[in-house]
């Protein structure tokens, strides 16, 4: 099988403290897999290091069997890799359309002028935003904040999207429409790692749960069978429920 | 829109050919003081090219000023006049690129120190070549460069300049700035190569300011270190472009021309408290205006209209 994302003994330390402890995993293309694990877990940092924001302090991760660690985000994004942030990181002095084409002028397949000025339209259309391409992003609330920031990944047209909590905060029917908007995204081919801890969520979209806890993976099976796990159990409840 | 392009393009035509005829009826005195308008003109916008989106204060730009004149100065003799302002600039460029790649990884205050120090390390440089090398600290200037001469180049600059700024406005790169200016992670991870797009912004907005000072340089006749490297220039030309708005085509025109007849009267009328009213000066356009004169009109004005829009707003939910 090719994978599309081979992690292999990744570790981070931050001076004495090892946030990521040797974790291993692989994605599928297509498959739509949650990295859970309780708050300090590790799970940020991960996404961190395969986005390129951190650099490793060991191991490696390779794209497409291609050794990715160690290299700038930039150039990591134009192999194909997008993601939004736990916290949203949108761009203030711009317009919400400007923050989309930021993506699409810089990609793999650079657009500029009215090109780009369409094909954001298009990627706000499909987070449902476009009719506020034209205000400023620093007016947005905070779901259209994550709209936007989810429109800016998914104009890099990456194969691999890395999803900080971003269903987090959203209520009940917001979650609906975003869970079916992460869905539509695997029929499109994109694979995509999700932090997340909104279980109906993780239920609904996961093929495949990796749990981290306190650096290390402690599980990685089909979702339910890894929400089962007595390690994993123990890891959120105490040893009393496992 | 495209009309709008052609009547911008021919008023911009127009006011470039009306200064141009300024000495044809300007006394003496208002050739030089028009001289000195254009150079911070022309050097508060070169300085918003770089500064302004990346929001790096830099307070190197006397050290490239004063390079320049100081290229002037030492090859004035041995060089063409329009090969010293090709010289000029390489050198310019050539520190540029040397600087930027050592700092441009710093950021915030330790960008504005360290652009302060350079100023202090290229001043004190030259000024420990000239005593030590040549013996002696001053230089003279004699070029056949009439001050019409000097105006006409500087006013060309200063419109290279402002089409440079306009055009990486509207420009893929100028976009990567503002983005960068925003957030440096996002700029990143959209694949913009951040240390490139700096690097590229520092250079050209550099050489500019190297071209100013070898502009100048015949006017003064007489150099050394001390004038030519006066952190002054430095911290001015930051205050202009703050003053009018960095981020914004005209807001450096805008800041540069009022403060710099301001100063010129200051200096005239009161020689001797011209640093201290300097000083206030700088500490009252940071507290009001911290984002410049334009950004504060904008602002005012959106919340005047605003009001009665969002009022609007409110109801139909």
């Amino acid at each position: 099988m090719s994978e599309l994302l081979t992690v292999s003994n990744l570790t981070k330390r931050f001076g004495g403290l090892t946030a990521v402890n040797d974790v291993s995993f692989s994605l599928a293309p297509g498959e739509i897999v949650g990295l859970l694990g309780p708050n300090g877990s590790g799970k940020t940092t991960v996404l961190n290091m395969v986005s390129g924001y951190l650099a490793p302090s060991g191991g490696t991760i390779a794209l497409r069997r291609q050794v990715v660690s160690g290299l700038a985000p930039n150039r990591i994004a134009l192999k194909g890799v997008a993601r939004t942030f736990q916290l949203v990181r949108g761009l203030p002095s711009l317009t919400v359309a400007e923050n989309v084409i930021a993506a699409l002028a810089f990609g793999k397949r650079p657009l500029w002028g009215s090109a780009a000025a369409t094909e954001a339209l298009a990627c706000l259309a499909q987070v449902g935003l476009a009719h506020k391409a034209q205000q400023s992003a620093k007016d947005l609330t905070y779901i259209d904040q994550k709209r936007m920031e989810l429109a800016r990944a998914l104009a890099a047209e990456p194969e691999l999207l890395l999803l900080d909590e971003w269903l987090a905060g959203l209520n009940p029917t917001e979650l609906l429409t975003g869970i079916d908007l992460i869905r539509s995204l695997r029929s499109r081919g994109i694979t995509i790692l999700l932090v997340e801890h909104v279980m109906d969520a993780i239920r609904a979209l996961c093929d495949r749960c990796i749990v981290m806890n306190a650096g290390r993976k402690i599980a990685d099976a089909p979702t339910a069978e890894a929400l089962c796990d007595p390690e994993v159990v123990r890891a959120y409840l105490g040893d009393g429920h496992a | 829109m495209n009309r709008d392009i052609v009547f911008a393009t021919a008023g911009f035509v127009a006011v470039v050919a009306a200064l141009a005829s300024v000495p044809v009826f300007a006394g003496p005195y208002g050739v030089t003081l028009m001289i000195g308008l254009l150079g911070y003109v022309t050097l508060a916008s070169a300085w918003s090219l770089f500064s302004g989106p990346t929001r790096y204060v830099s307070l190197a730009t006397v050290a490239f000023f004063g390079l320049g004149a100081y290229t002037v100065a030492v090859f004035g003799e041995s060089l063409s006049y329009p090969l010293l302002l090709v010289v000029a600039g390489l050198i310019g460029l050539g520190l540029a690129v040397v600087v930027g790649l050592a700092t441009l990884r710093l950021a915030g205050v330790y960008f504005v120190i360290f652009t302060f120090g350079l100023a202090e390390l290229v001043r004190q440089l030259v000024t420990w070549y000239e005593v030590n090398m040549t013996g002696t600290l001053g230089r003279y200037i004699f070029l056949p460069v009439t001050p019409e001469g000097i105006y006409w180049q500087l006013l060309a600059l200063a419109a290279l300049t402002f089409v440079i700024a306009w055009a990486i406005g509207r420009s893929r790169i100028g976009l990567a700035l503002k983005v960068i200016g925003d957030d440096e992670v996002v700029a990143s991870h959209c694949g913009i190569d951040i240390a490139r797009v700096k690097l590229a912004l520092f250079a050209v907005s550099s050489v500019i300011i190297t071209l100013v000072g070898a502009i100048q340089a015949p006017r003064w006749t007489y150099v050394e270190p001390s004038i030519a490297f006066n952190p002054t220039i430095s911290f001015l030309t930051l205050i202009m472009a703050l003053l009018g708005g960095a981020n914004r085509l005209y807001g450096p025109m805008l800041g540069a021309v009022p403060l710099f007849l301001l100063f010129e009267w200051l200096s005239a009328n009161f020689p001797n408290h011209y640093s201290i009213i300097l000083g206030l000066l700088f500490i009252a356009i940071v507290f009001v205006l911290p984002r410049g004169v334009l950004a504060f009109v904008e602002e005012h004005w959106t919340r005047l209209r605003g009001n009665d829009t969002r009022a609007g707003k409110g109801a139909a939910e």
